[in-house]
């Protein structure tokens, strides 16, 4: 008999062990924090049909991908989700739901239940019905909690997802007990990432180091208390860490995010970068594009390191953080992201956290995610912040 | 001790029904899917989980094993024991009722 129950994590191998499919932008709800393109309106609808998506997904799984997730944008307005689960299922892949919840009916989770979807993630901003709406724009709370429910009733694994903000980070023992009600496996508060849509809002969005010690004080006592019940993930905000989170595990190592016009891409931000390519499925094979794309090979492995990452100890750990915040806040993805307390650009993100808890500043109102503040940024020349 | 040793012996396991445990050819291995996780298992990882299918006891399952594994009986029943302490501490299989 081989020694006994050691087990090995997955090691990509060069595969894409997860594939992220956006199936659409297109989204009911108007959240300022959205992590779509900023110019998402601009293209008009080009989204891949279910042939094309089909497609991806066999040759996602030709190339070695198991866990699959379908987003957006809401990807409950796709009427073919129901259809794309199946042959995913059929296929092999492990299938998420990433939904807001907005047109979950009972109708269709049976439809995707038949279908072999796996598990459901589902967005919550809040145990306040207000808030919920107000930050959402549009009223969701109730509909979110109904459907929590439902999900449950129908016997699907289920990820209470809440992105974590000033707004709502005094919220989590009233969003703990409203997990605990619904009888959420898994419970994660995910402090926002500042790409996109939350970059715009970062000063309005950011918490205080105060609110985050104290969230996470009471994320510790949850876990404690409810042991094995629910599992409770508390993502870090990376402006406040003195080392960059381990982004995606390495540009191009073992994701891949198929846009909705079938760009393919090492992360869901990284359109962010210009003057990088993003082809499409519809020009290239996944194949290609994920081993031979130069987008994809530009930042893998560690050959292309600037110093300090170059020569730093950390390397192999963090990848040199996340190469769309390295671009958006110093202008070239090439450098160490400025999360990173040993980049020379660090400054930028202690003056970032400075800035939205100076006394006295202007108070601006969240820019909205919707299509006409989308044109609106667009007209904008995109400025490093 | 006895009566310890013949309980965890009468203790029957199921997998979480939060994961998926499947052979996955790309990888040459049996998985564990989850949500927004996978894991990789070894060889005999594997065989031990295939085995909790919530009927077996856990003697039943070294039992299993030493006839799979024929010489050092000590061995295995040690492996067993403990791989499934370890795999239920992280939650991947629930000691039935």
């Amino acid at each position: 008999m081989p020694k006994d129950g050691s087990v090995v994590r997955l090691d990509g191998e060069g595969k894409p062990l997860w594939l992220v499919l956006e199936l659409t932008y297109r989204c009911p709800l108007k959240c300022p924090w959205c992590s779509n393109p900023v110019d998402y309106a601009g293209d008009g609808r080009n989204e891949l049909d279910t042939a094309e998506w089909k497609g991806v997904l066999r040759e996602g799984r030709e190339l070695g991908a198991l866990q699959l997730g379908f987003t957006g944008g809401e990807p409950l307005l796709r009427d073919d989700l129901e259809e794309l689960v199946a042959e995913a299922h059929r296929l092999g892949y492990y299938t998420n739901l990433i939904t807001s919840g907005i047109g979950l009916t009972e109708a269709r989770l049976a439809a995707l239940k038949a279908a072999g979807l796996n598990q459901i993630q589902l967005s919550l901003q809040s145990s306040n019905r207000t808030l919920t709406d107000t930050l959402v724009g549009a009223r969701a709370f109730d509909l979110k909690v109904k459907v929590a429910h439902l999900i449950k009733a129908f016997g699907f694994p289920m990820v209470l997802n809440v992105p974590v903000f000033r707004q709502n980070i005094d919220q989590v023992n009233e969003i703990l007990a409203l997990a605990e009600d619904i009888g959420v496996d898994y419970l994660e508060f995910a402090n926002i990432q500042y790409y996109n849509w939350a970059l715009i809002n970062r000063d309005e969005l950011m918490p205080t180091r105060t609110q985050i010690e104290a969230a996470e004080l009471a994320v510790q006592a949850a876990r404690e208390r409810l042991g094995e019940r629910m599992t409770i993930y508390f993502v870090i905000p990376d402006y406040y860490e003195e080392r960059p989170k381990a982004c995606m595990n390495g540009w191009g190592a073992i994701h891949l995010t198929i846009a909705p016009d079938g760009a393919a891409m090492p992360c869901q931000e990284a359109r962010t970068i210009t003057g990088l390519e993003f082809p499409s499925v519809r020009e290239k094979s996944l194949a290609w594009l994920w081993n031979e794309s130069p987008t994809f090979r530009k930042f893998r492995g560690d050959e292309w390191m600037n110093e300090p990452c170059r020569s730093c100890s950390e390397k192999e750990e963090d990848f040199g953080g996340c190469r769309c915040q390295a671009f958006l806040l110093t202008g070239d993805a090439g450098n160490t992201d400025p999360a990173c307390a040993r980049s020379p650009h660090h400054h930028l993100i202690s003056e970032a956290v400075a800035r939205a808890h100076e006394p006295g500043r202007t108070i601006h109102p969240l820019v909205m995610r919707t299509d006409a503040n989308s044109r609106a940024q667009s007209q904008v020349e995109p400025d490093h912040v | 001790m006895d009566d310890i040793a013949a309980a965890a012996g009468r203790a029957r396991y199921a997998l979480n029904p939060m994961y998926l445990f499947r052979w996955e050819a790309t990888q040459d291995a049996h998985v564990l899917l989850y949500p927004e996780g996978i894991v990789k298992l070894n060889r005999t990882a594997g065989e031990i989980i295939e085995l909790c299918d919530g009927c077996r006891t856990a003697a039943g399952m070294v039992e299993a094993l030493q006839q799979r594994y024929p010489g050092d009986d000590g061995r295995v029943a040690e492996g067993v024991y403990k791989s499934l302490e370890v795999f239920r501490a992280k939650g991947w299989i629930r000691r039935q009722a």
